[in-house]
């Protein structure tokens, strides 16, 4: 065809992409800053912030919508993050920061968005009265809400560990465990406790609008493990070299694609575009799993020896590829490995051929941390906390995101099953070590910020 | 702002669109959609037909330019006629294309 610059071969890739191996554009996410809602009295602040967000939001869902129609790629989900509410609650306390997200709530209900992301807040060197009351609402604030995703920075490679933070964090998370027990816990899957959290990423739980962001902003998160999957099996026994340019090659496309969505949502909202941001985000349905790449790469199963350097070479290639894609890639851009969201995952699990210690190894070469895991709801609040250091430990030192997203099921212990229904997935519930930590965690204080030099 | 992959600057859209059209083959495709594609008012600039991955294909790309039907209205006829001829037919803007596949 004379006309086009491409050849048919091409245009049968993109669309079967789509159509077989379910490539998406995972989500359109609107960031807003709250800084401009900030008002003397909780009811204003309240006010204030509805309107912005539905103002900023209103066609967010219509323009994704026709976009998904004209490039034939789906937009799966639409979403908002909205700048960290600890910094614009001002003299909120919790019974009033728990107003604020309902408010939330309610304006993502009235947008038609499934999340709305940043009841957030930083306290990896200390926390302000603020900060604490935030953390004392999020029991109530996740239970009276259905789609407010909150996060928690303990701890970054600059300020090192905030313990004490990390011990309410533990008692925090069995309280909101408790207070959604009627379905399973599911407080706690929107619920992310970070260290060194970025501030432009795309994706829930975990994303917010950050203090140094513009005043709004379009971040595109694109996914597609079933696409990467296709390629590699398609490659066949290739070495290594091979088989990296061939996930590259296929995270490349992808990004372009994103990059597309991005640019053409940023026009017809009026928003300007920020960032894409490639993550390899499963979904429960069977071939759109990161386990089954990592299977593919060469392993029996996930979980055995070889998961974690296979993890590490997926996680580098699709860096690569996506930042010669783009020039703005952000967010966190990289293999996601939650269980309970991936089928190859959820198999491992059931099998017991993955364990808590294998994917906190894993954790340290992917782009996140331990997420969507699903563990005894006996488990003591110092051993959830005892899990975030180690998982925030990783971060500190590898200079890179790590978070924790457990969920105590209350009521449920080993071998018991979860569903959390929709991309949340279902898991069985996996065992954690049953040594105390508790003297561990009760010192409190502060774990020093690492030496930059001498990393060996 | 930078400029957008593929496209003269951001947003910005060329008009032109991909059809595609994949199934059995049998009389009357390629005049069932052309009419649906001329009754709208657009061009078709380029046609090409062949036998990939085991299906008949044929693929367009067509002008907009000079349409007042809208995309997706022009979608839905293309796909309700492509439901009636027993095959199955996608349209969608060359950007998303040339953004995948061209450096």
């Amino acid at each position: 065809m004379k006309h086009l610059g491409f050849s048919g071969e091409e245009i049968l890739e993109t669309i079967n992409m789509v159509r077989t191996e379910k490539l998406d554009i995972r989500t359109v996410t609107v960031g807003i800053s709250l800084f401009d809602c900030v008002a003397g009295d909780g009811a204003t602040l309240c006010d204030n912030i509805y309107d912005k967000v539905t103002r900023i939001g209103r066609d967010l869902t219509r323009v994704s919508a026709e976009i998904a129609r004209e490039f034939g790629i789906p937009i799966v989900n639409n979403r908002i993050a909205v700048t960290p509410v600890s910094l614009i609650a001002g003299r909120c306390d919790a019974a009033a920061l728990t107003r604020v997200a309902e408010t939330l709530d309610r304006a993502a209900h009235a947008l038609g968005v499934d999340f709305i992301g940043g009841f957030s807040a930083h306290v990896e060197k200390g926390m302000t009265r603020i900060d604490a009351g935030l953390i004392e609402a999020l029991p109530t604030a996740l239970a009276a809400t259905k789609r407010v995703c909150a996060s928690v920075n303990v701890g970054s490679t600059r300020a090192g560990l905030n313990m004490d933070a990390i011990a309410a964090m533990g008692r925090t998370v069995k309280a909101i465990a408790a207070a959604t027990a009627a379905q399973d816990s599911i407080g706690c899957a929107k619920l992310v406790v970070f260290c060194n959290a970025v501030e432009d990423n795309p994706f829930m739980a975990g994303a917010f609008h950050g203090a140094s962001e513009a005043d709004c902003v379009v971040n595109v998160g694109v996914s597609g493990p079933g696409v990467v999957l296709r390629a590699i099996e398609e490659a066949g026994d290739v070495d290594f070299g091979a088989l990296t340019a061939v996930i590259r090659r296929t995270a490349f496309k992808i990004t372009r694609a994103g990059e597309l969505v991005g640019r053409a949502a940023s026009a017809r909202l009026g928003i300007p575009f920020g960032i894409v941001d490639l993550s390899l985000a499963p979904t429960p349905a069977e071939r759109d799993s990161v386990a089954r790449i990592l299977e593919a790469i060469g392993l029996d199963g996930v979980g055995t020896h070889g998961s974690t350097a296979a993890l590490a070479l997926l996680n580098d290639a699709v860096k690569k590829g996506g930042a010669m894609a783009s020039s703005y890639v952000g967010g966190l851009s990289g293999a996601f490995i939650p269980l309970s969201e991936d089928a190859g995952m959820i198999e491992a699990a059931a099998r017991g051929t993955i364990t808590i210690d294998k994917l906190e190894a894993m954790t340290s070469v992917c782009s996140v941390g331990l997420d969507m895991i699903a563990i005894p709801g006996d488990t003591p609040a110092e051993t959830l906390s005892a899990i975030m250091a180690d998982e925030a430990a990783i971060g500190m030192i590898n200079r890179k995101t790590t978070a924790v997203r457990v969920i105590p099921v209350a009521g449920k212990g080993v071998g018991d099953w979860v569903d959390f229904g929709g991309l949340l997935g279902r898991a069985p519930i996996i065992p954690v070590h049953t040594m105390s930590s508790r003297r561990f965690v009760a010192r409190g204080g502060r774990i020093p910020s690492p030496l930059q030099a001498l990393i060996n | 702002m930078p400029q957008a992959p593929g496209s003269r600057a951001p947003g910005t859209l060329s008009g032109r669109a991909i059809v595609t059209i994949i199934g059995a083959d049998r009389v009357g495709i390629i005049a069932g959609i052309s009419t649906v594609i001329a009754d709208a008012g657009v061009n078709i600039l380029d046609i090409s037909q062949s036998v990939m991955r085991d299906f008949f294909t044929m693929i367009m790309m067509v002008d907009l330019g000079a349409s007042d039907v809208s995309f997706d209205a022009l979608r839905e006829r293309l796909v309700r006629k492509g439901e009636e001829l027993g095959v199955r037919v996608e349209i969608e803007r060359e950007e998303i294309f040339k953004a995948m596949h061209r450096v």
